[in-house]
């Protein structure tokens, strides 16, 4: 069917006059001319008209007061459904629209859109949903047909109570802040920096690079890590549109999209970064010895430190917890020797605020705890250790230089047992899902163990091997053929010491056997969780986070790098286990929203906000603590609360708050709501 | 070996019974072997723990019901400790026995059932185990009439070994005994859910 | 502090030196243990791996008689504990269970009794505190405790502390002044209930954890088992005999070696009653 045709045979309805309910009376209070609502039904092709009779739907709706044209077709969302709209406003003269479709979700932009093209006031133009909430959950045609022109007459009457509302305008501040400088954080702000941006790239940790840094080769080249990694630390710490701000923590954020202002925390090193030169001899001097974090624990810092060689800002931080002055209050021996004079005990937080219209969120991800593999020993004997200790020890730059060595004794192991899905896909440990990294990062350690240890053998405990991804089962299969890793499919039950050996009792269960290996180390494949702390972030940036406290995305497939709250990007492993070339891409993406929403001038306020009768308030306050965007505010002059319409997100909160009923939602009214309820009751 | 699927053979009413009797779902089990791997008992099964619950996961409960695994379970709970999934594998076990016993299969290890009676009859009788005449009727019922013999005067020596057995459990013990005669007097009138499906004569 | 006693058969019997020992420091610490009146045996193995209402009744009547005396019943066998916190999970949790068993007991009333196990007792009630006040000497022994299976697993149902790594046992003789060795086999099995029926197993489980508590150094393993104790006092001669390697090493019940820190007599502990001597071990740490 054209539109022509469409129009030849819609239904006019009988009277384009008030009618029916609308009585003279009722016309001349609501103090304007008699709607004239027109009414689109769609078949989206069978997906409605197979359940919901839409022509009889057409022809009931029709009979409405103020309804002054009704049709249906195939697809009103098509080019030929969106020019009869347009053509049908004009023609008859409709000051109101109603489009019986599918979620607005879905089309709402379309198709008020359109009515904006026929010279129509967007915001009059409404969606009724005899899709998803009629003929997809329903069967019984009869009972589906009446239930669609139920929900059609609802909003049959909410649109004729809508007003014509108006989008206003914002200014962007075209700056963007990076939460994490790990490899996702810093690519996402070389990407936005290099779109000619400003970015603040932030991280709590004293230096740049997360957990990348720590890494030796990486899958499925086997290239060094700090070759691949370094160039681009070392761009962001140079690029001039980028500030770091290290050993700094999100305290505060408020607005919105294209206007946050953030409150950050910049943790007191005790040590003045401009004037550090990094030259190491307070370190040198330091009397007391703490385990390294950076190292995982297989090497000893000072309490004034710099993490790594190569860290950037190459600045010594005091840590408070273990400085012998501040827990005695005798030492500064760092301060002594420090030529630069660059030590100040007395330094305090510093709050910095700052304004910025995007937000990246790029915290990361960290190991599973040690304390929940009892069976492995893991936190418990010194050879069982996990992948980013090997990392460590695989990584030229580490604390063995390169070299394989039991953390116990210094000697080179021969016989070494990996095991995956530590934690991982275990749900007596609490987690279900699968950490997607190991089994390529298994593959990886088994063969520059054999690398490294010539006349050494990697067995690995596997219990599937997922190695989807360009050259990755390739690299796997080199794994076995080249490097004579042995693959055992199957769970480890326990590894216990005995002498100077690791038993691991595992199973093969394509053989139906038992397998003991006594090895000379273990390394286990521990579940990816998400940084600590990220429940704190999302409840700042007003995020939402999954079962597993990973950052949750607006949509998995759709929209898998924006958030719920406008304005804030996820990118990394912060959203959901990933590997550094899904992370890359996923880092560029997440600027590439940033660019986008940078592109324009400004930003178009949704005008579906609160409105308070100033008259009515009475000054109370309940509807400021009821609002999580921080829109309501107190006019103190006035003693009123007002609204900010742009940080307001109409979620209707203050209104069910508010115990006088002064304030409404522009277009969801009351009376609206009222009249939409008494419209099926 | 090669075994026919069809839909009706994956998941029989014989399944659904034993996960009745266990608690258990024997399709939460992904075969990961960390029951085997540290089963204590494992070396001298026929099937490794995680392919029992594979045969049941396949509805080849005849493998599962006749099999030494069964039987040679030590009920150590090690498996169900340690079991990714929290299957409770010792219940799979316990389940198993008792319909293998309930159907009248022949246990492929016959000592292990005979001395489980022999015990239960035991304490029918007395109320508490009477250790002399337990391992006496179990030696002489499975022919090892000088097993550990050697053991029992260096136990009685120690006043550890006691020659005349003791009735006092006996009147507590009845009403659990009582307790089963009751299900059992009942069981007919049951739904006979585990009956049909593997074709084997009951008792 | 008043509880109800559970000694069960082999306290009774094979292992009458575990209920001396019981009794002696249970009185030493001023615990007062009641025993149950006509008490039953549990049902053990055989009956859970017979019939599921067996298994749950014979516990059932048990904690019925307990009642009588005592809300919390103390039991020292971790075989019998086992059945015990098996056997209430299974009645408040099946209902047809619960139904089948209301038949012939009153079964409601077993709700809200507590069943303990001695070493719980002596950990949380009594306290390590006053095991550290009350002990005389400090005993030279380098011991391994063994904790076996069924005290510990599965943790859902025996409420112990670390199912791979327990504690209690090592706290409690640490606090009376011996050195505990922490080893890995704490939770190994000994192949229990086949003492009988596949002695052959048994071996083979046993001569391990043997040779893994002389490995770490321990002069003894502190058990909490009867059947522990049997398996792993009484197939010494014979793992010498099949796998030709050195396994002697002395096998206490816990409250054997508490008893001795707290300077009881020997006698009184049922020390000697061990197929394994122990008085060269004990005459060389001046314990004789």
């Amino acid at each position: 069917m054209t539109a022509e045709q469409a129009l030849v045979n819609s239904t006019e309805t009988a009277s384009a006059q008030p009618a029916n309910g609308l009585t003279d009376t009722d016309a001349a209070s609501s103090a304007r001319q008699a709607p004239r609502v027109g009414v689109f039904i769609c078949h989206c092709g069978i997906n409605i008209a197979k359940t919901v009779d839409v022509e009889r739907v057409t022809a009931e709706i029709a009979k409405e007061p103020n309804v002054v044209f009704a049709t249906n077709y195939t697809y009103v969302c098509s080019t030929p459904g969106q020019e009869m709209i347009v053509e049908t406003i004009k023609s008859h003269r409709l000051d109101r629209l109603v489009v019986a479709s599918c979620s607005p979700k879905m089309h709402e932009t379309t198709f008020r859109r359109a009515a904006a093209k026929g010279g129509l006031n967007p915001f009059l133009c409404e969606m009724a949903n005899i899709r998803e909430q009629c003929s997809w959950v329903h069967e019984d045609r009869e009972q589906a047909t009446q239930k669609a022109i139920e929900i059609i007459h609802t909003i049959l009457e909410k649109v004729k109570g809508d007003e014509a509302l108006e989008v206003s305008q914002v200014s962007i501040t075209r700056r963007a802040l990076v939460i994490g400088a790990g490899i996702a954080g810093i690519q996402t702000a070389l990407d936005i920096a290099n779109g000619g941006h400003e970015v603040l790239l932030l991280d709590r940790y004293p230096c740049i690079g997360g957990n990348m840094a720590r890494l030796g080769e990486t899958f499925p080249t086997l290239d060094c890590a700090s070759c691949i990694f370094t160039p681009k630390v070392v761009e962001a710490a140079q690029a001039e549109n980028i500030t770091l701000l290290t050993y700094s923590e999100i305290e505060e954020v408020t607005g919105s999209v294209g206007n946050f202002e953030v409150t950050i925390r910049r943790k007191a090193r005790s040590v003045d970064e401009s004037k550090c030169t990094g030259c190491g001899l307070c370190i040198e001097k330091c009397p007391t010895k703490v385990l390294s974090e950076f190292d995982r624990g297989m090497t000893t810092r000072k309490a004034i430190y710099i993490p790594f060689a190569q860290a950037v800002p190459n600045v010594a931080t005091i840590d408070k917890e273990s400085c012998r002055y501040y827990k005695t209050g005798k030492c500064k021996v760092c301060q002594k020797f420090c030529q630069a004079d660059a030590i100040v005990f007395d330094q305090e937080d510093e709050m910095i605020t700052e304004k910025v219209g995007a937000i990246i969120a790029a915290t990361g991800y960290e190991l599973l705890s040690k304390d929940v593999y009892g069976e492995y020993g893991y936190g418990q004997y010194p050879d069982v250790i996990d992948g980013l200790q090997l990392e460590r020890m695989l990584s030229a730059a580490g604390p063995t230089t390169g070299e394989i060595r039991r953390p116990s004794d210094g000697e080179v192991p021969k016989e070494v047992v990996f095991i995956q899905c530590v934690g991982s896909r275990d749900d007596s440990k609490g987690i279900s899902y699968c950490s997607k990294i190991c089994c390529m990062y298994t593959a990886k350690h088994a063969r520059l163990f054999k690398h490294r240890v010539h006349d050494g053998q990697a067995y690995v405990f596997y219990m599937d091997i997922r190695a989807g991804g360009k050259r990755y089962e390739e690299f796997v299969k080199q794994a076995i053929t080249e490097d004579d890793a042995v693959y055992l499919r199957g769970r480890v039950s326990k590894v216990y010491p005995r002498g100077k050996k690791l038993i691991v009792r595992g199973a093969d269960t394509l053989s139906g056997t038992q397998i003991e290996i006594a090895a000379d180390m273990v390394v286990l494949a521990c579940a990816i969780v998400p940084s600590p702390g990220v429940e704190d972030l999302a409840r700042k940036l007003r995020i939402g986070y999954d079962e597993n406290k990973f950052f949750a995305e607006a949509h998995v497939k759709l929209r898998p790098v924006e958030t719920n709250t406008a304005g804030v990007f996820l990118a990394g492993a912060c959203q959901a286990p990933k590997d550094i070339p899904d992370t890359v891409a996923q880092a560029g993406c997440a600027a590439a929203k940033v660019l986008s929403l940078f592109a324009h001038d400004h930003l178009t306020s949704e005008p579906v906000v609160a409105w308070v009768d100033e008259e009515v308030c009475s000054g109370c306050g309940l509807c400021i603590k009821a609002c999580s965007y921080d829109a309501r505010k107190m006019d103190q002059r006035k003693r009123v609360a007002i609204v900010e319409e742009v940080l307001c997100q109409g979620c209707g909160a203050c209104i069910s708050a508010c115990p006088n009923s002064s304030c409404e939602l522009k277009n969801f009214r009351s009376d609206q709501i009222v009249a939409m309820v008494d419209a099926v009751t | 070996m090669k075994y026919v699927l069809d839909q009706e053979k994956i998941r029989p009413d014989l399944v659904r019974t034993i996960e009745r009797l266990s608690g258990e779902d024997v399709r939460q089990c992904y075969q990961c072997g960390k029951c085997s791997a540290g089963c204590p008992i494992a070396a001298d099964m026929d099937l490794p723990p995680n392919q029992v619950m594979r045969m049941l996961q396949l509805g080849l409960t005849d493998e599962a019901l006749d099999s030494r695994t069964i039987w040679l379970c030590a009920s150590c709970e090690t498996c169900t400790t340690r079991c990714p999934r929290e299957v409770d594998l010792a219940a799979v076990m316990d389940a198993l026995r008792h319909e293998a016993l309930r159907q009248g299969r022949k246990s492929p290890i016959r000592q292990i059932p005979f001395f489980n009676r022999t015990f239960l009859r035991l304490i029918k009788k007395y109320g508490r185990v009477f250790e002399m005449e337990l391992i006496g009727r179990f030696n002489v019922g499975t022919l090892h009439f000088f097993k550990d013999v050697t053991k029992a005067p260096r136990l009685f020596f120690r006043g550890r070994l006691k020659l005349w057995p003791s009735f006092k459990g006996r009147k507590t013990a009845r009403p659990a005994f009582q307790a089963v005669k009751n299900a059992q007097r009942h069981e007919p009138a049951e739904p006979p859910a585990a009956d049909e499906s593997a074709g084997n004569p009951t008792p | 502090m008043k509880y109800a006693y559970y000694p069960g058969c082999s306290l009774h019997a094979t292992a009458v030196d575990y209920d001396e020992s019981t009794q002696a420091v249970a009185k030493a610490l001023g615990v007062e243990l009641i025993e149950v009146p006509d008490w039953s045996c549990c049902g053990s193995t055989p009956a859970h791996c017979t019939d599921e209402l067996l298994a749950a009744a014979l516990p059932a009547q048990n904690l019925l008689a307990a009642k009588a005396v005592a809300d919390q019943v103390v039991v020292c066998c971790s075989a019998c504990f086992s059945r015990f916190k098996f056997a209430q999970k299974h009645i408040e949790e099946k209902d047809d269970l619960r139904a089948q068993l209301s038949e012939t007991m009153p079964i409601d009333e077993i709700e809200g009794m507590q069943v303990r196990h001695l070493i719980d007792v002596l950990v949380r009630d009594v306290g390590l505190e006053k095991i550290e006040q009350a002990k005389q000497c400090d005993p030279q022994l380098k011991v391994v405790c063994y904790y076996g299976c069924l005290l510990t697993r599965p943790p859902k149902v025996t409420e112990w502390d670390d199912p791979e790594d327990p504690q209690m046992m090592d706290d409690l003789l640490r606090a009376a002044g011996m050195e505990t060795i922490d080893w890995p086999f704490k939770t190994e099995c000994c192949g229990a209930t086949f003492a009988l029926t596949r002695t052959d197993i048994v071996l083979r489980l046993t001569a391990e954890i043997l040779q893994m508590a002389r490995e770490v150094g321990a002069d003894c393993i502190s058990v909490a088992c009867p059947l522990c104790h049997a398996n792993l006092d009484m197939r010494q001669d014979d793992i010498r005999k099949k796998f030709g390697v050195e396994c002697d090493i002395p096998i206490f019940y816990f409250t054997q070696l508490l008893g001795l820190a707290l300077g009881l007599e020997k006698r009184d502990l049922g020390i000697g009653r061990a197929l394994v001597n122990c008085d060269e071990l004990l005459t060389a740490k001046g314990l004789a």
